[in-house]
């Protein structure tokens, strides 16, 4: 449960970027989270309602877009995204299994801020 | 209005992580991250680490994943330093608590300092410490498909200690498969099968220890 954490700092952020903007009423946030950084979507949305209650933020909404994994193969470069499920599977182009590099998919960050 | 921002969501934690390393760096401290799932054996390793090498390094723990009051003198008999964070029931470490721990070592002279995150294989992960290297550590008692289910851990962990391999003989647990899940998506993973109780394989354990002291001191 980490999601604690992840929404505390995330509300810091917005305050943040609502000051640095001059802005005061707060709509809606996004949220993108790669597929590896092993984020759950409702306990993100149970954590950041829990730190927002009672607060100017209480009832703003949560919008979470994940982020594909995508990985370049160690032998022959292809870059593939593996299945849901099958994090695992070897390159498509040539079948190697090992060490392929992340290119994406570790991401998590505050992508947009709905206010005004 | 639409406000974009893409800010990473933990860059507090990475920005005190960045002070952290680069203290480490200064000092010429290896700081290795410890996590596991709980029951691994990791106080038990850790232990038998501390005993052996402490002819060898000036050692010190940051523990995170006390169970009891008996780990804590378990660790502190071995000579080396020992503080505990109180992480208030939190699922990991953070930058921030491994600051404040740093208050109550001495790093003078200190050549590694071990950082016994809480015992969790998802949420240690996110959370940079200030480590040099991530060390995973896996018993064979829990079923060869962790590093499967934990690729992100696996994935940035310098070090895989499959534990209690004494027990092989009786659990169901396939090396080969835990190894290839491990090197998917981390070819250079250093795979070290131990058994603190019997002390197999912890001499490469060590070695690898002894190799990245060297590097640090001569960065
Ligand atoms: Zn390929």
């Amino acid at each position: 449960m980490h999601e604690m954490s992840i929404a505390q700092s995330l509300v810091a952020i917005i305050k943040e970027e609502m000051e640095k903007h001059g802005l005061t009423r707060l709509h809606a946030v996004r949220v993108c989270h790669g597929r590896l950084a092993a984020l759950v979507p409702d306990a993100l949305a149970f954590a950041f309602e829990a730190c927002t209650l009672g607060t100017p933020m209480q009832g703003v909404r949560l919008e979470l877009a994940e982020i594909p994994i995508v990985l370049r193969c160690s032998q022959c470069a292809q870059e593939f995204s593996p299945e849901q499920g099958d994090l695992f599977m070897p390159c498509p182009a040539c079948g190697e299994g090992l060490g392929h590099e992340v290119l994406q998919g570790k991401e998590l960050y505050l992508d947009n801020i709905e206010a005004e | 209005m639409e406000v974009p921002v893409v800010r990473n969501i933990l860059e507090a934690n990475d920005r005190i992580s960045a002070q952290l390393r680069k203290l480490f760096a200064e000092r010429k401290v290896l700081v290795l991250n410890l996590i596991s799932s709980p029951g691994s054996g990791k106080t038990s390793t850790l232990e038998r680490t501390l005993t052996d090498l402490a002819p060898e390094f000036k050692m010190a723990v940051i523990e995170g994943d006390l169970r009891t009051d008996n780990d804590a003198r378990r660790v502190a008999a071995t000579g080396a330093q020992a503080v505990q964070i109180n992480t208030d029931g939190a699922c990991h470490l953070d930058s921030s608590m491994v600051q404040v721990a740093l208050e109550s070592i001495d790093i003078d002279g200190l050549d590694i300092l071990f950082v016994e995150n809480v015992g969790n294989l998802v949420c240690p992960a996110e959370f940079e410490v200030g480590e040099d290297y991530k060390v995973s550590l896996l018993s064979v008692t829990e079923g060869d498909d962790k590093p499967e289910k934990y690729p992100l851990l696996f994935a940035e962990s310098a070090v895989m200690l499959l534990n209690k391999t004494d027990l092989l003989p009786y659990v169901d647990f396939d090396m080969a498969r835990a190894e290839r899940f491990a090197r998917a998506l981390n070819k250079d993973i250093a795979v070290f099968p131990v058994s603190c109780k019997t002390r197999e394989g912890m001499g490469a354990w060590y070695d690898w220890l002894r190799a990245r002291v060297r590097e640090k001191k001569a960065a």
